[in-house]
């Protein structure tokens, strides 16, 4: 539909849009900027819709920016880092679920439905006739006309 | 007075889409070619409607009549004249009325099709297709009428959202709606094989060009609007796995499926119980994401409609016409007959596989994008599912399919032999893992599943162009006997290669996204920033002026290495209607990559944010597409789909017959 401009810029029109990552974010180790990247893209920003803190220009995204690039400069782990931002706000910030018993259908059901999927036609394949054994060979008569009204080719 | 002619020739359609909808039924029934027929006058009639509907709004717009509510709030008077028309379609009203503007344009195609198309099966499309109508005429009149009169009328209108004011609103959303909408005619189709209760090769002979159709646009307006999103938004994204993207990527994938199902069906009669639930499926995967984005359900904070008594009207056309197709393909389907039996090594049987792992996909991002939305309501936890999840599932399901693909169409119809074909894409093969190990060597150290992906690319193109070098070359010596064969293969055929070798290409561009690199820093005029192999330097910072905004327009040269490129202007916008800005992000083509240069905030001190990528292939993503949508047109404009072809060319038959078919 109008897409995803209209969904977005309704978000981004609040504070206008801009870069997101600002100069001054920006860490000095280029690593550590990878990894707080890396981390950023997966966490959501909670006053947006669906956009990463990685993507948008709202306040609360950049202080979450900054604060990712606090506790990674403090020395924490990736993991520790998303751990510490889940217990402030909870499964909703991750946006890739984590797998618990709330979300084990929505992990689950693409390969559930691939292997069913599958396993419906390897019975469906088994269940058909089989085919005939291959025709007969055509007889020169039958070829003869087959040229004909094909005018020999092929 | 214009305005009230569109108003009541939009409800004077409602009422002949009433009539479209149960005459040519009740003519069925009562086996009388007089009432059948009513059904193909009512499509035209209410497509010329619903014609002089769109020509009234439009004319308000292009007039600037600020008496109609819908122009004031939508339009401007400063605006410049393409986006006067555009504004027509850049609301909800007004893309309502797109939306019924083309469901009864392809109701008119129907009715005009020359194609020899069975009495019955008409009319019975026709019907299905004037209760759609009905549905979302009666939508549009009761609770989103463009027609609304604003009185008094203010002086100025607020113009038109100024992200929307772009090029891309004049193309975007009349092919995707042409998409969207197109699939209405397959569930049509499926429906009234449904009420006959008899389908065969001829249906899905009939079918197919709409499904082509249909699946050609929506393809060009996903990658329009994802290339429009990519030049925007400014920040280089192309993809952002959004519910509203996601709401015009399960049809496509839908209709990708259908489309290979259809062949099946028209060449060898088998999988129809299967081709009729995916065109009833992809039809309705449409309406799920004309609510998605009309109702806010989904995207609550930026809706495109909040009023809840739209998202009401939607839901209940969407359970109508879903549940209704389904029950009704429920009691039906079991009467039809199983057709052509198949081996499962076979083309039929990739077909198959091919169909499981696209719906799957197509299922995954259905779950992905509606399971936060059950489970809030089941049990009130709040879970994000956004992209990474849908990287890590959609992913793994689309590279074991593409994979397979080339195999697949090597294989011969009815009964394969599998070791044939793997020899026969083993050449294909080769070279794909030849380049990947070169690209890997060249970009050593970098990701290590960007070559890998390019090498999957390469596999799909080289195994397309196989294929149809095969079909040319087999049992043909001499250059001229190969032309004669390379002119008398069928045009569905090289579409077919074509296609698959765009869904290759593509995938380059894709892989190629992970060596995209970004730079960030602050300028003054004069400074440089380096990222990947271009580097700007900031010329100058200028205001300009444009009919409705003011900008900073800030000017760079670009290097890339020691060769000069052209410069590029990176803007800043302020609408001044609206107050509100955007950034217009610079991009210059270098090949089939981009630099890409994105403002940011000005830092105070006469020093500008500036952000640039060095996007390498990032073209291939868009062509890919392009060459996907022309191979679906090729295949459009095959002999056998081409207006009452047996009669009328006859004599020209016997020779092209003689061609193998597939």
């Amino acid at each position: 539909m109008r897409h995803l401009l209209v969904a977005i810029c309704l978000c981004l029109g609040l504070s206008g849009p801009a870069l997101a990552v600002q100069p001054g974010e920006v860490l000095r180790d280029s690593a550590l900027e990878q990894r707080a990247r890396q981390i950023s893209s997966g966490l959501r920003c909670l006053v947006c819709q669906n956009q990463s803190i990685d993507d948008s220009d709202a306040p609360l995204a950049k202080d979450l920016r900054v604060l990712v690039r606090e506790r990674l400069v403090a020395g924490d782990s990736d993991a520790a880092v998303k751990s510490f931002v889940v217990a402030r706000y909870g499964d909703f910030v991750l946006l890739s679920p984590p797998v618990n018993l709330r979300t084990i259908g929505l992990w689950a059901a693409p390969f559930l439905i691939l292997l069913l999927g599958l396993a419906f036609i390897w019975r469906r394949a088994r269940a058909l006739p089989a085919l005939p054994a291959s025709p007969a060979p055509l007889t020169p008569e039958e070829r003869a006309r087959l040229e004909t009204l094909t005018g020999a080719r092929d | 007075m214009i305005v009230e002619i569109g108003h009541f020739a939009l409800a004077l359609a409602l009422g002949v889409a009433v009539v479209q909808s149960v005459v040519p039924l009740w003519g069925v029934a009562r086996q009388d070619r007089a009432l059948a027929g009513v059904g193909q006058a009512a499509a035209l009639a209410s497509f010329l409607l619903v014609c002089l509907a769109f020509a009234a709004l439009t004319l308000s717009y292009l007039r600037s009549d600020f008496s109609v509510e819908n122009v004031v709030a939508n339009s401007h008077s400063t605006q410049p004249l393409i986006y006067k028309i555009t504004s027509v379609w850049g609301n909800h009203e007004g893309s309502m009325l797109l939306w019924v503007l083309i469901l009864t344009l392809f109701g008119a195609l129907v009715a005009l099709s020359r194609r020899s198309l069975p009495e019955r099966l008409r009319a019975g499309t026709l019907a299905a297709q004037g209760m759609v109508t009905v549905a979302f005429l009666a939508f549009t009149l009761l609770t989103s009428n463009p027609f609304r009169r604003m009185l008094p009328a203010p002086a100025e209108g607020q113009d038109l959202n100024p992200l929307l004011q772009d090029l891309g609103l004049a193309i975007h959303p009349p092919l995707l709606y042409v998409g969207y909408v197109g699939f209405s005619i397959t569930y049509a189709f499926a429906v009234a094989a449904l009420i006959d209760g008899r389908i065969d090769a001829v249906w899905a002979r009939a079918v197919r060009p709409w499904t082509l159709l249909a699946w050609v646009f929506l393809t060009l307006g996903i990658a329009m609007g994802s290339y429009w999103a990519y030049y925007e938004l400014g920040w280089g994204g192309w993809w952002f796995w959004d519910p509203v993207e996601n709401a015009s990527l399960m049809p496509w994938l839908a209709g990708t499926a259908l489309i290979h199902s259809t062949v099946v069906m028209e060449k060898r009669d088998a999988l129809k119980v299967w081709t009729i639930l995916l065109a009833i499926l992809t039809f309705s995967l449409s309406l799920l994401g004309t609510f998605i984005v009309r109702s806010g359900v989904l995207t609550s904070v930026h809706s495109f409609a909040t009023d809840p008594a739209r998202g009401l009207f939607i839901l209940i056309i969407l359970v109508v016409f879903v549940g209704g197709s389904l029950a009704l393909f429920a009691w039906r389907a079991p009467l039809l007959r199983q057709g052509g039996i198949f081996a499962p090594v076979s083309r039929e049987g990739a077909l198959v596989v091919n169909n499981v792992f696209i719906a799957t996909s197509c299922a995954t991002v259905f779950i992905g994008t509606l399971y936060p939305l059950a489970l809030e309501m089941i049990t009130g936890d709040k879970i994000s599912v956004g992209p990474p999840f849908f990287n890590a599932t959609f992913i793994p399901l689309l590279v074991p399919l593409l994979l397979l693909l080339p195999i697949g169409q090597s294989l011969a119809w009815k009964r394969g032999d599998l070791l044939g074909a793997a020899q026969r894409t083993m050449l294909a093969f080769a070279i794909a893992i030849a380049v990947t190990v070169i690209v890997f060597a060249i970009r050593w150290g970098g990701p290590v599943l960007a070559p890998l992906g390019v090498g999957l690319g390469v596999f799909l193109i080289a195994g397309a162009a196989f294929d149809l070098g095969e079909r040319i070359m087999a049992r043909a010596s001499g250059l001229p006997a190969i032309w004669a064969r390379a002119v008398g293969l069928p045009r569905s055929a090289w579409g077919t290669a074509l296609a698959h070798a765009g869904v290759g290409i593509s995938v380059i561009g894709i892989a190629a996204t992970a060596w995209s690199t970004e730079a960030i820093g602050v300028l003054r005029p004069g400074d440089s920033l380096t990222s990947g192999r271009y580097r700007v330097t900031l010329e100058s910072v200028t205001p300009r002026t444009g009919p409705n905004f003011r900008a900073e327009v800030a000017r760079f040269s670009l290097a890339s290495g020691d060769r000069v490129l052209l410069p590029v202007e990176a803007a800043k916008r302020l609408y001044i209607a609206r107050n509100m800005p955007t950034t217009e992000a610079g991009i210059r083509t270098d090949g089939l990559s981009q630099a890409y240069v994105s403002l940011g905030e000005p830092q105070g001190d006469g020093s500008i944010a500036v952000r640039l990528y060095d996007k390498p292939l990032v073209l291939l993503i868009w062509i890919g597409a392009l060459v996907m949508a022309f191979g679906g047109g090729l295949s459009l404009t095959d002999r056998r789909f081409r207006l009452a072809a047996p009669r009328r060319r006859a004599a020209v038959v016997p020779q092209a017959a003689a061609q193998p078919a597939e």
